[in-house]
């Protein structure tokens, strides 16, 4: 079904609601003098939007705005993600130093127009709003990271990710001149039927993908186009690094499935998934599955700036769930979606916990960290060792359940090698988590290290991500269930 | 709820509710935790007495489907095999509790870690469904990193980590196994009744993959040479409570997992491939193990390296695939841990007084402390293999059941005994014997607390020693049921005579 323009309306309330938020905030800077409440109405706005998206489940689906955007379960779900994922993001900015000290109104704008290019993403079905929404968020995200204007790394991070990601979006779009000349069309469905209707040239098609994923791969941090991640996430302020991590990195994957699964694969009527003849990316993206998993882990074990060494985990985890990327079946999309959501709840945890003893110490190497559990950090700490227990993926905590399904997903199509790779990595990862949680308990403070004090609002965070983290790994149906009526695109 | 479900979720609800108590009352939370282990005791008590020793199936069976969309249940139920350790699991628990009233140091933390761990033991022994099992089995990983590396000896963050490496790569490669196991059956099933290789028509080299993996991920934690290293390290550095449940309960889990899963679910390939490879890795275990402890200075490490070497005989009894030999292998795990328990408990004893465990640093502790030397000499001498008490049983039951498929192995694991002998006596001889070390003749006896913990132990250790049918009629049933199809494949490869089968062309030398 097609909507025209005055229909369509109807299914972009959440985006009406962020971009009028947007315009408020800006003119809010103007006269409002305590620039916390603009934060809390960022807050606000943000909430609003994600109830938006979570209204429209189980409404009509179907393509608006004459086919530019899409709306369908696949859509929502991940809006939803994202509106969680940015309000949780614009709450840690609420008690987060580094950011009181910029010019605040500004930033809590930025932080929702970058939500805004989220949403955009998770709804393009044409290649030209692939591209434009995908470098909203990357503009939005420049300016977010060098938002500390008088600290040289926060600086040095904007800059690293504007070359970064110039050289990457440009290349991107030339891939997609290329399938726009091999197939005619820049919408996702006219691209799948005429990749269908006749293979195009096996090496100009390969080519194509490789450029077009380099603009993904960026935005994922998927090797080879992750070197921007360690140095955007340590110089950019935390709760952007945590938004960049979380739901900068989901809107990359969610752009990234609807263009390779009902872009460039066939769809069987029984639900199942096939490769069209001459346009090959699963094995592309299975190396660098692979590869990007390997990397990441091997970096991150030396890293003692904790920033960092999430960033290199975080580049790890992009690997994990591509696993289920390159199955090619729904169970491997259910999986990726389903890691998502707790990937959001125990990352964004890690940083909380980082700012909280950022905020206390300045600091945020490891050192920082000794003795937590012995100097009055007991709560972070507990909920700390939690969250990067489930990074590691160990039950009975959420992390697990999200890697046992990529690995079912995996196994079920016998990709045995890529899950012994999975697993391998698995236990590498423990040791560099488990440095972490070695550091504040099995350590004892110096002495000399600042105390680390627990506020009402950190506490109630930490609590509900490290309560979820855990009630997600014993009892799960509910975000699987959902994760299942998701996976649905609108195919026309 | 039933009783298998109440014995293990009552030491978790200890846990929060330890959480709860106050910093400031240590005692009050060594009581309380102590508390939350003896219900499981009396329902272990209980299940003694109600278990029907003639049926060879499960029994206490509870289950509820847990996540639907992936058919994981709740399902547990106890057998001949898996009642002896869940038995064994609630008889250390206040045992370990009232050796840990030693502990000063975050005792509130180490008695929730403590509680949490017993509630993961049980839920292995009990756990019926291949996932449930997985989640318990991790789960025990992470106390066991705290406790050690917390509460343990200088080098305990090197031994933590260590310990929690090794178990969670062999965990992982049991994870891909679990997986291909799930996929292969139709409909797909965790139901460790139902899983079985040969439904899901996989290759010969498949299932040879499937049965590694899972055994890498066991024999790490018997632990099998040469995936042994982890335990002397983990040993020395725990604290004495910690040693005692990982030699008493932890190392049963690795024989236990190759029983319940390997045996179960791979039995062809069990029967062909594994036999002669599980005996050979059996012997080498008892010699390799037996001179490792020769060569110690330190007593815990020399408990720990008899460790391996007494698990050898079990891997060699499973081996054997006849009913004296399983009998005794999984006698043998119920007569170690309750024997490794008591030398564990003891060395503590000393190590509390002396502050150190160097064997050539005491001398005549016999005139010292004579009653704690009493215990001492029953410990070392049932692990030693004297007849009359409980491991000479075991070990000979071992022995007698796999002469019949591996008689070299046999006499090499039998000979082995006369290095156990040595290392044991040499020992004793060095610091219980001789004239008394001046800077120790002020040592206090044994006192009440450390008696109430070796006692129970050792009451056990006499009575299997004259009585084994206490434990062993629990036991028979299953495990005859268990080793049927190995034992009988394993007889068609032994009644293969080329010469009556002039028609099958005979594939390698494999007859004997």
């Amino acid at each position: 079904m097609s909507l025209g323009n005055l229909d369509s309306l109807a299914y972009i309330v959440p985006e009406i609601l962020l971009a009028l938020g947007v315009i408020l905030l800006f003119l809010g800077d103007l006269v409002v003098r305590n620039k916390q409440r603009l934060g809390e109405a960022a807050l606000l706005i943000i909430l609003l939007a994600a109830l938006a998206a979570a209204q429209l489940r189980g409404t009509t689906e179907g393509f608006l705005f004459n086919r530019m955007l899409v709306t369908d379960p696949f859509a929502v779900f991940f809006k939803m993600l994202f509106g969680f994922s940015a309000a949780v993001a614009v709450y840690m900015s609420l008690g987060s130093r580094e950011v009181q000290r910029t010019s605040q109104g500004e930033y809590y704008a930025m932080l929702t127009s970058a939500t805004l290019a989220t949403f955009f993403m998770a709804c393009a079905n044409h290649l030209l709003m692939a591209y434009l929404s995908l470098e909203f968020l990357s503009l939005t995200s420049y300016v977010l990271s060098g938002f500390m204007r008088h600290d040289r790394r926060s600086g040095e991070a904007a800059l690293k990710y504007l070359i970064y990601g110039g050289v990457a979006s440009g290349t991107m779009i030339y891939g997609m001149s290329w399938i726009y000349g091999l197939t005619g069309s820049m919408d996702l469905g006219h691209i799948n039927a005429a990749l269908q209707a006749g293979a195009p040239d096996k090496l100009a098609m390969f080519i194509a993908l490789l450029l077009t994923f380099a603009g993904f791969g960026y935005k994922i941090s998927a090797v080879p186009f992750h070197m921007w991640a360690p140095d955007v996430y340590t110089g950019a302020p935390i709760p952007v690094t945590a938004f960049l991590s979380v739901a900068s990195k989901a809107a990359g994957f969610a752009l990234l499935m609807r263009v390779f699964y009902p872009g460039l694969s066939k769809f069987n009527a029984d639900g199942s998934w096939q490769m069209i003849p001459g346009v090959d990316w699963p094995q592309l993206v299975l190396v660098l599955s692979m590869v990007t998993m390997t990397l990441g882990n091997l970096s991150a074990l030396t890293q003692r700036n904790l920033k960092r060494l999430l960033a290199y985990s975080s580049i790890a985890h992009a690997g994990y769930m591509l696993m289920g990327f390159v199955v090619l079946t729904n169970e491997g999309l259910r999986a990726m979606m389903f890691y998502m959501v707790v990937y959001y709840l125990m990352n964004m945890g890690a940083f909380l916990v980082v700012m909280m003893v950022s905020n206390d110490t300045g600091r945020e190497d490891i050192d920082a960290f000794r003795g937590l559990a012995w100097r009055g950090g007991t709560v972070p700490a507990v909920a700390m060792a939690i969250f990067l227990f489930s990074l590691t993926g160990l039950p009975p905590l959420a992390g697990f359940v999200g890697k046992f399904y990529l690995f079912a997903a995996v196994v079920k199509q016998h990709f045995y090698f890529l899950a012994l790779v999975g697993v391998a990595n698995s236990v590498v990862s423990l040791y560099y988590y488990m440095r972490i949680v070695r550091t504040m308990f099995l350590d004892m403070p110096n002495g000399d290290e600042a105390p680390v004090t627990l506020s009402m609002q950190e506490g109630a965070m930490l609590g509900l991500l490290a309560g979820l983290t855990i009630i997600l790994g014993v009892y799960w149906q509910p975000i699987i269930n959902m994760a299942d009526q998701s996976v649905r695109f609108h195919l026309g | 709820m039933g009783i298998l479900t109440l014995m293990t979720f009552i030491p978790l609800l200890g846990a929060l509710v330890v959480l709860c108590l106050p910093d400031s009352k240590p005692n009050l939370i060594r009581y309380a935790a102590t508390a939350f282990t003896l219900p499981s005791l009396l329902m272990g008590f209980w299940l003694f007495q109600n278990f029907d020793r003639t049926q060879a199936g499960f029994q206490f069976v509870e289950r509820t489907p847990w996540i639907s969309s992936y058919n994981i249940e709740y399902f547990v139920g106890v057998d001949g095999i898996s009642i002896t350790m869940v038995l064994l699991t609630a008889l250390l628990g206040p045992i370990c509790m009232i050796a840990s009233y030693g502990i000063e140091k975050a005792v509130k933390g180490y008695f929730a870690l403590f509680l949490l761990l017993d509630a993961a033991m049980f839920g292995v022994f009990i756990s019926l469904d291949f996932f449930l099992f997985y989640i318990f089995w991790e789960l025990m990983l992470l106390p066991m990193y705290f406790l050690i590396g917390i509460w343990g000896g200088p080098r305990r963050e090197y031994a933590a980590i260590k310990f929690f490496l090794y178990t969670l790569f062999g965990s992982v490669l049991m994870l891909i196994a679990m997986l291909a196991l799930y996929f292969g059956q139709s409909p797909h099933t965790f139901d460790m009744t139902k899983l079985a290789a040969s439904a899901a028509q996989f290759s010969e080299e498949m299932k040879l993959t499937i049965w590694i993996a899972l055994f890498i991920g066991f024999a790490i934690k018997i632990p099998a040479f040469p995936f042994h290293t982890w335990l002397p390290d983990a040993h020395v550095e725990a604290p004495t409570a910690i040693s005692v449940i990982l030699a008493g309960v932890l190392l049963k889990m690795g024989t236990y997992g190759i029983l319940r899963v390997n045996f179960t679910f791979l039995p062809d390939t069990t029967a062909q491939v594994a036999g002669i490879f599980l005996g050979a890795l059996g012997a080498w275990n008892i010699i390799y193990g037996a001179l490792c402890a020769l060569a110690q200075t330190d007593m815990k490490k020399l408990v720990a390296y008899s460790s391996v070497s007494h698990m050898g005989y079990v891997m060699l009894g499973m081996a054997a695939f006849t009913p004296a030999g399983i009998d005794g292998a999984v006698l043998q795990m119920f007569n170690h841990g309750t024997v490794t328990a008591m030398l564990f408990l003891l060395v503590g004893v000393l190590y509390d007084r002396a502050h150190h465990r160097n064997i050539d640093g005491f001398g005549g502790i016999a005139s010292i402390m004579p009653v704690y030397t009493s215990i001492v000499a029953l410990a070392f001498f049932a692990a030693l293999g004297l007849p009359g008490l409980s491991a000479f049983i075991s070990e000979v039951l071992v022995l007698i059941g796999a002469w019949k498929n591996h008689p070299i192995l046999t006499i090499i694991g039998a000979s082995a005994v006369i290095f156990t002998a040595g290392y044991i006596l040499w020992m004793m001889q060095r610091v219980f014997l001789g004239k008394p070390n001046e800077k120790y003749l002020d040592l206090p006896d044994i006192n009440t607390r450390e008696l109430v913990t070796l006692v129970p132990l050792a009451v056990i250790v006499v009575i299997l020693g004259v009585y084994p049918h206490a434990v062993l009629n629990l036991m028979t049933e299953s495990l005859h049921q268990l080793i049927k199809p190995m034992a009988a494949m394993s007889q068609n490869v032994a009644q293969i005579d080329p010469a009556a089968m002039p028609d099958v062309a005979p594939r390698g030398e494999t007859a004997n």
